[in-house]
C-alpha cells in the first residue's frame, strides 16, 4: 500500500543532493585534533530507474556520499551542510525516525565485502528477508518467496535451497550477488552499491556484474554505483561524476565521460595503463629456473595446490604469473622462497640449486631473493620508522651502521622518489602508494638479482598504481633486477611483463614470451581471463558474456 | 609530546595514589613516625593526634606499621611480578615463534601448573622450602608466569603469522630479533593491561599467604599479615583490621585506574606513536 502510494506521486526525481558538505575531526599524531572537509559542495540528481556512477579514487568521498543518502556517516563523520532528499522529503531533517522508515525500504546499501557484510552465525535467507519483514512491507513467507525469485533472477546456483546455507559457505562471487538479493528484497527505490566487484577476480566480477545490471533494468530501480574501475562504472551506469578530494571534478553522460572528458584528471583516468614497454629476449642462461614443481598444503599427502610447474626467468627481465584466486601463483612464490618446501622438483636460482626449506639457505640466496607483498601496511612493523624499516636489509646484509646506513637509506628513498622527510614516519603516517614505494627500498637495499611482487598493485588506486608499476621498470633499468609478477590483472601483465605463464588451479595452461601468449589462438581459459577484463567501452559487458567459451572456476 | 592536560580524571587519580603509595614504600624510615616492630602503646588503642591510625593488637604504631607494610608487600609484588612477565613473555613469545612439539611440550607443562589450584600449589610449596623473601618472589613469579605465558603466546601466535614477520624470517633474520624487535613492540599493549592486573593479582595472593602465615613472617609487617593480626579486634569493633584492607583495595583500583589509561594509548596497533 504505503509502496504504490509511493510511486503515485513519482514526478521522476528520487534523490536530489544539493550542496552536501560532510566532515569529521580527525586526531592527527602529535597534533591538536582538528576539522577536514570530507566532501565539499557536491549536488547530484537521480531519476528513478538510472544509475549514476561515482568515481573516484581512495579518499575522493564516493563511499561517504553514498552513504549520505542513507542518512548514515561513518566512524564519527557528521554531514554539516546541504539537503538530502529522497523521495520528495529531505532526510536529514527526519530526525532518527525518519531514517529507520528509510533505511533498508527505501533506500538499500550493497557493502564492498559482502563476507564481513554478512553475520557468520545467522543462515543467508534470515539475512536477506529481515529488512522487508522488520519494515513489514512482506510476511516471512512473502518475503522469502521473494528471495528464492531473486536468487532465480541473479543466477545464484539451487536458489530454493541456497538461502538455508551460511555465508562460509557459498564463494565470494555468490555471496555478493546474495548481498544484491538481500538490497532488492524490500523492494526499494534506490540502491547504493559500493565497489561490489571490486574484491572479486575479473571472471567472477564479470558475472556479478551481469547479474547486477540485470537485477537493476528489471527491476526499475535507481542505483549509485561506487567504485575506482572506470571501465567498470562504464558497463552499468547512465551518467558518470568523477569526484576527486572531496568535490566534483565532472559529471556527465558516460559516454561522454568515456570518450570526450573535458577535465585533465578525467583524461589521466580514461587513459591510465598507458605504460609502454618492449619485450626483451630471453637470455642464454636463465636467472631462475623452476623445474618441475609440485607442492601441498598438510604434506605429501594433503591438496596438491601445485602440478608439475616449470617456468624460467631471465635476468633483468619481469615473467607474469596470471591466475584467479586458488589458482596457485601465490604457492608458487612461497615455493620458490622456501616458506614452503616443495614434494618434488627443484628450483635453481642464479647457477646454484636453493635448498628446498628457508632455513637451510645461505645469506646470500636470502639477499639475492627478496619479495613485496600485497597488503603494503601489514608487510612492514608498525612500530618502525621508515628508517629502521629500510636500513635493517643494510645492517643485515652490509653491515652498514650509523651515516654510512643513514646516507644509502636517504639514496634509497630518492630513489623510490620520496625523499629524506619520511625517515621519521611510521608506516601508519604514510598513503596507501607511498607504504608499497617504502616497501620496494626495502627489497631494493638488499640489492637483489629477483624479486617477487606479489599483487603489488591490486590493493591500490588506478593512478598509484600506475606511479608503482613506472617506478618498477625504471628500477629494472637502474638496477637490473629481475621481477616475478604475480597478479590477476591482465592490464598490468600487458604494460611490464616479458613472458606469461597463466596458471589454472595449480597448473600452467599457457607460458612463453608475452607476444606469443597474448596472440591468438587461445585456449579456452586464457581466452576466459582476456575476455573478462573490462574494457572501457559501452557494451561490452553483452559482447563478452555471449562470447564466452567456459565458466569460471568460481574460487 | 605528552601533555598534563590530556591526562583524564581517572588516570591522574590513579597516577596521584599509587605515586603516593610508592612514595611511602620507598621512604619508609623517615617518613614513618615510629620504628616498624617498636611497641609504643597499649593494644588497639583508637585513633590520636599521637597515633593517626591507633595502635595494633601489640600496642605497635599502626600508621607506621602500614607504611613499611607497603614498602614490603609493593616490593615483593613487584619482583613477583617483574620475574612472571620476564619468564612467561619470552617463553610464551619463543614457544610461539618456534612452534612444533617445543610449543606442545611447554604449552602443556603449563597446562599441569595451570591445574593445580595456585593457593593450594603456593602453600604446599612454601610449607616445606625456607620461609624467606626470595622464596616468595620466586614461587609467585613462577606460578603467574603461566598466564602470562598464555597471554603472550596467544598474542605472538597472531603477530607471528603478519606479513612483516614473514617479510623478516625470508631475510634471514634470527630468533633473537623476530621476538625482540617484530613482536615485542606490537604484542605491548595487551602486556601492559594484564600488568596491572596481574600485579594486583600478586599483591592479593601475598596478602592471602600472609594471612595464613607462610607469606611475610612476622614481626615485618606486610598488609596481609596486618589483616590477620588484628582480625580478632573486629569483634570488639576495632577498625584496625580493616585499614590493610581499604589499602589492599586502593591500590588495586589506582594501579588500574593507571593501566587502563596506558592501555588506551598504546592499543592502535595502526600507530606508532599512539594518539592521546
Amino acid at each position: 500500500m504505503a509502496k504504490t502510494a509511493r510511486k503515485a506521486k513519482d514526478d521522476g526525481l528520487l534523490l536530489d543532493i544539493r550542496d552536501l558538505k560532510i566532515e569529521a575531526t580527525i586526531y592527527p599524531p602529535g597534533e591538536d585534533p582538528r576539522q577536514v572537509t570530507i566532501v565539499d559542495g557536491v549536488s547530484l540528481q537521480l531519476k528513478r530507474g538510472k544509475v549514476l556512477g561515482l568515481i573516484g579514487e581512495s579518499g575522493a568521498g564516493k563511499s561517504t556520499i553514498g552513504l549520505a543518502s542513507m542518512g548514515y556517516g561513518r566512524g564519527g563523520v557528521r554531514i554539516t551542510g546541504g539537503e538530502v532528499i529522497v523521495n520528495g522529503r529531505d532526510i536529514l531533517k527526519g530526525g532518527i525516525p525518519g531514517l529507520r522508515t528509510l533505511r533498508g525500504r527505501e533506500v538499500c546499501y550493497v557493502a564492498q565485502s559482502a563476507a564481513a557484510a554478512f553475520n557468520p552465525a545467522h543462515q543467508l535467507m534470515d539475512q536477506v528477508v529481515e529488512a522487508a519483514v522488520r519494515h513489514g512491507t512482506l510476511t516471512r513467507a512473502e518475503a522469502a518467496k521473494r528471495a528464492v525469485e531473486l536468487f532465480k533472477k541473479l543466477g545464484l546456483p539451487n536458489p530454493e535451497t541456497i538461502g538455508k546455507r551460511y555465508p562460509h559457505q557459498v564463494s565470494g562471487g555468490q555471496l555478493q550477488r546474495v548481498m544484491t538479493a538481500m538490497a532488492l528484497c524490500s523492494d526499494p527505490d534506490l540502491i547504493v552499491f559500493d565497489e561490489p566487484t571490486t574484491a572479486l577476480d575479473v571472471t567472477t566480477q564479470i558475472d556479478v556484474l551481469a547479474a547486477i545490471k540485470d537485477a537493476i533494468r528489471d527491476f526499475g530501480v535507481a542505483a549509485l554505483y561506487i567504485t575506482h574501475d572506470l571501465a567498470v562504472v562504464a558497463q552499468v551506469s547512465d551518467e558518470i561524476m568523477v569526484l576527486r578530494h572531496g568535490k566534483m571534478v565532472e559529471h556527465g553522460e558516460t559516454e561522454q565521460i568515456i570518450h570526450r572528458p573535458r577535465q585533465d584528471y578525467t583524461k589521466a583516468l580514461v587513459s591510465v595503463r598507458s605504460i609502454v614497454h618492449e619485450e626483451k629476449k630471453p637470455s642464454p642462461e636463465p636467472l631462475l629456473k623452476v623445474d618441475n614443481i609440485t607442492a601441498a598444503y598438510g604434506g605429501s599427502a594433503g591438496v596438491k595446490v601445485l602440478k608439475d610447474v616449470s617456468v624460467e626467468l631471465h635476468p633483468g627481465q619481469t615473467l607474469a604469473v596470471v591466475g584467479e584466486s586458488g589458482s596457485g601463483k601465490s604457492t608458487l612464490a612461497r615455493v620458490i622462497t622456501g616458506l614452503l618446501p616443495p614434494i618434488e622438483g627443484s628450483v635453481r636460482f642464479a647457477g646454484r640449486t636453493l635448498s628446498r626449506a628457508l632455513a637451510q639457505r645461505s645469506k646470500d640466496d636470502l639477499r639475492e631473493l627478496q619479495m613485496i607483498y600485497q597488503m603494503a601496511d601489514v608487510a612492514m612493523n608498525p612500530r618502525q620508522t621508515v628508517a629502521t624499516i629500510i636500513g635493517r636489509p643494510l645492517e643485515f646484509y652490509f653491515g652498514m651502521r650509523g651515516a654510512e646506513r643513514d646516507r644509502r637509506v636517504v639514496e634509497l628513498l630518492d630513489e623510490i622518489e620520496m625523499g629524506a622527510k619520511f625517515l621519521d614516519r611510521y608506516p601508519a603516517e604514510l598513503s596507501g602508494g607511498q607504504k608499497q614505494r617504502v616497501c620496494i627500498a626495502r627489497a631494493l637495499a638488499a640489492k637483489p638479482k629477483l624479486i617477487i611482487c606479489d599483487e603489488v598493485t591490486s590493493a591500490l588506486d588506478p593512478l598509484v598504481a600506475d606511479g608503482i608499476l613506472k617506478l618498477l621498470l625504471n628500477l629494472q633499468k637502474i638496477e637490473n633486477v629481475a621481477y616475478l609478477f604475480i597478479t590477476h590483472d591482465l592490464a598490468t601483465v600487458k604494460a611490464i611483463a616479458d613472458s606469461i605463464a597463466v596458471m589454472y588451479r595449480g597448473e600452467v595452461v599457457r607460458y612463453g614470451p608475452k607476444s606469443t601468449v597474448l596472440a591468438p589462438p587461445f585456449d579456452a581459459y586464457t581466452d576466459l581471463l582476456l575476455s573478462s577484463v573490462p574494457a572501457m567501452e559501452i557494451g561490452w559487458l553483452e559482447n563478452a558474456i555471449k562470447g564466452r567459451r567456459m565458466q569460471s572456476a568460481g574460487n | 609530546m605528552l601533555k598534563l592536560s590530556r591526562i583524564p580524571a581517572s588516570a591522574a587519580i590513579g597516577i596521584v595514589l599509587t605515586a603516593a603509595f610508592v612514595f611511602a614504600a620507598v621512604f619508609a624510615p623517615w617518613i614513618a613516625p615510629y620504628g616498624e616492630g617498636e611497641i609504643v602503646g597499649s593494644l588497639w588503642q583508637p585513633f590520636s593526634a599521637q597515633h593517626v591510625l591507633g595502635t595494633d593488637n601489640l600496642g605497635r604504631d599502626l600508621l607506621s606499621r602500614m607504611i613499611y607494610g607497603a614498602r614490603t608487600t609493593l616490593f615483593i609484588a613487584a619482583l613477583a611480578t617483574a620475574l612472571s612477565f620476564t619468564m612467561g613473555s619470552i617463553v610464551g613469545f619463543t614457544a610461539a615463534v618456534v612452534g612444533g612439539w617445543i610449543d606442545q611440550v611447554m604449552s602443556r607443562l603449563v597446562d599441569l601448573l595451570m591445574s593445580i589450584p595456585t593457593l593450594i600449589f603456593a602453600l604446599v610449596v612454601l610449607s616445606v622450602l625456607p620461609a624467606n623473601t626470595l622464596t616468595l618472589v620466586l614461587v609467585m613469579g613462577v606460578l603467574d608466569s603461566t598466564r602470562v605465558y598464555r597471554l603472550a603466546r596467544a598474542v605472538a601466535v597472531d603477530i607471528n603469522v603478519m606479513d612483516f614477520v614473514e617479510a623478516a624470517k625470508l631475510r634471514g633474520e634470527g630468533r633473537g630479533w623476530i621476538i625482540f624487535r617484530e613482536i615485542l613492540p606490537n604484542a605491548l599493549s595487551p602486556l601492559v593491561a594484564e600488568l596491572g592486573l596481574r600485579f594486583i593479582f600478586a599483591v592479593l595472593f601475598l596478602s592471602a599467604l600472609s594471612f595464613l602465615g607462610l607469606g611475610v613472617q612476622p614481626p615485618e609487617a606486610d598488609w596481609g599479615g596486618m589483616v590477620k593480626e588484628n582480625k580478632e579486634g573486629i569483634v570488639f569493633g576495632i577498625p584496625a583490621a580493616l585499614i590493610p584492607a581499604a589499602a589492599i583495595a586502593l591500590l588495586a583500583i589506582s594501579v588500574n585506574l593507571v593501566a587502563d589509561w596506558i592501555l588506551n594509548r598504546t592499543t592502535d596497533l595502526k600507530g606508532g606513536r599512539g594518539n592521546g
